[in-house]
């Protein structure tokens, strides 16, 4: 019996070995419990997206009756097409948009930058470097001394205090380095070496081709942090313009400020208070579909990121 | 694991003086020079400018020109009537938060692990991973909207038992609960990764030696893939131990209320109220609380370390 698990395929090995072995009774009691569990804990997960989901697009008064459990109730679009009127909204899902984009693209250029040289063996003064990127994870200036250094700098109200202040992670600078460090074997090095490669070149021609997963998971990362942040919008910015998404999730979801001045057809307002409630469905929709659409096509790729990194991590 | 040919070029380089070894290396350090000028000023001049907690600073004189003031900043603070009060909340709100979550993600994982069917696995991680790219302005969002007396859902359910509606996010004996459970909701499933990925080292040998030896399924969860996660939940602990007086300090923000502060006022939240959104910052006071809890945070984490590494063989350096 001890070698069927041997003969399976090594996948089926890896998630559970001895498949072919007939389950105990206990055992089966045991799984069915795990399933069951986990299915739970999947529905636990959903429901408040799902019924958020539903309830942005159900008719306002049927959601405050309470007849909205699951399913839309008396479908309607009217949330989200107030939502278009309201200027700050539009523009701060533009403003977000670029910071994410612009920030993910900054961000993961400086940690490959990083990571890199980090990752090659022999490098004079590596370890001082890597110290360096890590005492920073367990000990930071603070709240203030940061804000004057943005402050000081002229970046405050500026597109760039979104951009800069947050523009790398030890974290991901690490994860790049494991990645590279397996990945990147020293014999490939030494052979690009051997064929005249300068280390410009290898890094551009070789590493970076060979690294897409770990760029993507990357830009996924930064730009999920910088769409979801708003403190440094809190602190950083007093310019409405300039707004990120969230700044203006936060004033109506938490703060309930509505603006009348930002409405484009001052007539809709009444609309717009009885509206209220089921604007606060659609935006929260608005602020939490970009990432979830985007995270389960890099999936593949940061799970597997976490498994290298945690070999070394 | 370097193989001996490895061994072997290292010893040979090492014979290559220091200087003509940095100047063949030149580019790599050209590479570096970006993210460490980054380095410098946004993590390294801050931690300069902490200086200002013991100095009388203002704007017009700025960091070196500004008077001198000793300890003054840190006696206030621990003098102060909030010490007490802000040193309570902000541990007990991080220590609850540590016990309730954090054996969450490995018993997680150790469930996902034993799945054999592959498509429930994949696809019960696809779900549980999605809480962690919402932002906190989101799930506050969705905690408020939820619970709204009026509308909510949750009311409207306690309402079928019988129970009137109550303002759970006004009140203040609820915050720890919501803010602790809204947060395990938020982080258990991509939290699980690290120790799914531990779990992959488990080699499948033991768990058929110990099917053979007859051995239960939970027998084998908890003795052959529990011991596979520990170093890892260790590390994970240390962590979490130096961030003791730094809870997420951006969701506490968003959960405050004037009905709740009194449990929900953590020390992050009031550095930032009496540095930056008050109408006189105290630049000074509000670095010195900041720094103080740093510094705490950072002896918490060195002594975790060392005990990690004395009795459980296993610790961050």
């Amino acid at each position: 019996m001890s070698a069927a698990g041997g003969t399976l395929p090594p996948d089926e090995r890896r998630l559970g070995a001895g498949a072919a072995i007939q389950d105990t009774k206990s055992d089966k009691i045991a799984l069915a419990c795990i399933y069951t569990a986990l299915g739970l804990f999947c529905l636990a997960v959903l429901y408040p997206i799902v019924y958020v989901l539903s309830a942005s697009v159900s008719n306002t008064k049927r959601v405050s009756a309470g007849e909205v459990w699951l399913w839309p109730v008396g479908f309607t679009l009217d949330a989200y097409r107030a939502i278009l009127d309201y200027k700050s909204i539009v523009s701060g899902f533009g403003n977000s948009v670029f910071y994410a984009v612009a920030g993910a693209v900054v961000a993961t250029i400086l940690t490959l930058l990083a990571a890199y040289p980090l990752s090659r063996k022999g490098l004079p003064g590596k370890g001082i470097i890597m110290a360096a990127f890590v005492f920073t994870m367990m000990f930071s200036g603070g709240l203030i001394p940061t804000y004057l250094v943005v402050h000081d700098l002229g970046l405050l109200n500026t597109r760039w205090a979104m951009i800069l202040p947050t523009a790398l992670a030890v974290w991901n600078v690490i994860i790049t380095r494991t990645y590279f460090m397996v990945t990147i074997p020293e014999e490939l090095v030494e052979a690009g070496k051997v064929d005249g490669c300068s280390d410009f070149g290898f890094f551009w021609r070789v590493v970076l081709p060979l690294s897409k997963p770990i760029i993507a998971v990357n830009l996924l990362f930064y730009a999920v942090g910088s769409w979801n942040s708003f403190f440094n919008a809190l602190i950083y910015l007093t310019n409405e313009h300039l707004f990120p998404l969230q700044v203006i999730l936060r004033q109506i979801l938490l703060q309930t400020k509505v603006d009348p001045s930002q409405m484009a057809d001052t007539s809709k307002l009444a609309q717009m208070q009885e509206l209220q409630q089921q604007l606060k469905y659609s935006l929260i929709v608005i602020g939490m579909i970009p990432p979830l659409l985007v995270y389960p096509f890099v999936q593949k790729h940061f799970v597997k990121g976490a498994m290298v990194g945690s070999l070394k991590g | 694991m370097p193989s001996a040919a490895h061994k072997r070029t290292r010893v040979a380089k090492s014979r290559v003086g220091l200087g003509l070894r940095i100047r063949r290396n030149w580019q790599l350090y050209a590479m570096l020079a970006l993210p460490l000028i980054w380095l410098a000023i946004f993590a390294y001049w801050p931690m300069y400018g902490v200086i200002i907690a013991f100095k009388d600073y203002n704007v017009v004189s700025g960091i070196w020109g500004s008077p001198w003031a000793g300890m003054k900043y840190f006696e206030r603070f621990v003098e102060s009537y909030q010490f007490w009060r802000l040193i309570k909340n902000t541990v007990y709100l991080h220590v609850y938060e540590l016990v309730a979550t954090f054996p969450l993600p490995i018993i997680l994982a150790l469930c996902l692990n034993t799945v054999r069917k592959k498509w429930f696995s994949r696809t019960t991680q696809l779900i549980t991973y999605a809480p962690h790219f919402i932002s906190t302005v989101v799930v506050v969002g969705l905690l408020v909207v939820l619970t709204s007396p009026n509308t909510g859902v949750t009311n409207k359910l306690i309402g079928l038992f019988g129970f009137g509606p109550t303002d759970v996010m006004g009140d203040s004996g609820m915050f720890r609960h919501l803010y602790v459970w809204s947060g395990a909701w938020q982080t258990m499933g991509f939290a699980a990764i690290i120790y799914l990925a531990a779990l992959t080292s488990v080699p499948p040998e033991l768990h058929e030696a110990a099917i053979v030896d007859g051995a239960s399924r939970l027998r084998r969860m908890w003795h052959i893939d529990l011991p596979a996660i520990v170093p890892v939940a260790v590390i994970l602990l240390i962590l979490d131990i130096g961030r003791i007086l730094s809870v997420g300090f951006e969701k506490v923000l968003l959960m405050q209320n004037s009905l709740n502060l009194d449990v929900a006022e953590v020390i992050d939240t009031y550095v930032y109220k009496i540095g930056l959104a008050s109408s006189v910052p105290q630049f000074s006071y509000a670095t010195a609380i900041g720094l103080f809890r740093s510094v705490i945070g950072l002896v918490l984490l060195v002594l975790a370390n060392t005990f990690a590494r004395r009795f459980a063989k296993s610790s961050l350096w």
